[in-house]
């Protein structure tokens, strides 16, 4: 009995064994995690997660695919399960761009009163960063045709950049970029003057 | 000088102006630990301000992360032991019409998209060896285990 009571043992370490190996080839191997955030806008946001055994559409704060050899697993994560696994990507995330938007008196180089503090926080906003850059994009309303107005912008934006050389900012760490009329604050239709949507934008990054 | 030449040399005139707007695709905002880029097969040192170009690949040590402000305002900041390729990037800033492909080969990804992805639900992709991510906006995070 006392002879026999190994070769007892050895089947039953071996099914131990071999039930090990079978429930890790039938568990998917973990490949990766993708967790949709709350975005702060509250705007439209989503991700479509596809791998070879299917897709997965992410639409709600805190969505999350496993991503498996049989493709991607729903669950749903959490803000604390986020900073444990991200914690260090989201600390390295850049400010977002700062953006200021300014207005001109009609007809004239000049900005309004009000656009004139906002042109005073653009320098304060540029302080906070470390390696500062900025957008100027010009817009206009619909009167005129697109080219035009792509041509108008374009030389709005180029006062501001102007005077933001003046002030000191190097040229170099400007981009001018004129969108023309396609992106009003006001909506309107084509041929329509509209003093909100000629303006200037100043984004800081 | 045939107009045939004039046209060609112009061509060639008009690719060397437009090359270095075109070469800038993103800078470098924030850097934790050991950061590399590797360009055209090139290690090399990655600051706080660097300028990136397209097909960089940006890799963090252990104790590394990075941050970077694409030029459609896409925010991208990869923590430890990440390898991230900036395979694609095309942005015409009058349209905001542009492609942004990029590639998580390894370690961990937050993303805020830009411009790219708001005009275009189908113009941003990003790639991890198992998966591909379509992104219709606008944040999230996304991890490639080795």
């Amino acid at each position: 009995m006392t002879e026999r009571a190994p070769a007892l043992l050895l089947p039953a370490w071996v099914a131990q064994v071999a039930l090990v190996a079978l429930l890790g080839g039938c568990a998917s191997k973990p490949q990766g995690t993708v967790v949709l955030l709350p975005d702060g806008q509250s705007r439209d946001t989503a991700v479509l997660v596809k791998q070879d055994g299917g897709e997965l559409l992410l639409d709600k704060p805190y969505a999350a695919a496993q991503l498996t050899s049989r493709g991607p697993a729903a669950q749903q994560s959490s803000a604390e399960q986020v900073q444990a696994q991200f914690g260090a990507a989201l600390a390295a995330r850049p400010l977002p761009p700062a953006s200021f938007t300014l207005y001109f008196v009609e007809g004239r180089n000049e900005f309004t009163a009000e656009s004139r503090r906002d042109f005073d926080a653009v320098f304060t906003e540029i302080a906070r960063r470390p390696v500062p850059d900025l957008v100027v994009i010009g817009h206009t309303d619909t009167v005129g045709s697109a080219t035009f107005n792509d041509n108008l912008s374009r030389q709005r934006a180029d006062v501001v950049r102007n005077a933001l050389v003046a002030r000191g900012i190097a040229a170099e760490r400007i981009v001018v970029v004129g969108r023309g009329e396609r992106e009003p604050v006001v909506p309107t239709a084509d041929n329509v003057a509209e003093p909100r949507n000629r303006r200037v934008e100043i984004q800081v990054r | 000088m045939t107009p045939f030449h004039r046209t060609r040399c112009a061509a060639l005139l008009l690719a060397a102006w437009a090359l270095p707007a075109w070469a800038d695709i993103g800078q470098v905002k924030t850097r934790k630990g050991q950061v590399t880029v590797e360009r055209q097969g090139q290690p090399l040192p990655v600051e706080v301000g660097m300028v990136l170009e397209a097909a960089d690949t940006l890799k963090t040590g252990p104790d590394g992360a990075v941050g970077i402000t694409m030029r459609d305002n896409s925010l991208l900041s990869a923590g430890p032991n990440s390898i991230l390729s900036l395979q694609r990037f095309e942005f015409d800033p009058t349209t905001s019409q542009g492609r942004f492909d990029a590639q998580l080969q390894r370690g961990t990804l937050a993303v805020v998209s830009g411009r790219i992805a708001r005009q275009s639900p189908q113009a941003m992709t990003v790639r991890t060896p198992a998966a591909q991510l379509g992104v219709r906006g606008t944040d999230f995070v996304v991890s490639a285990d080795d």
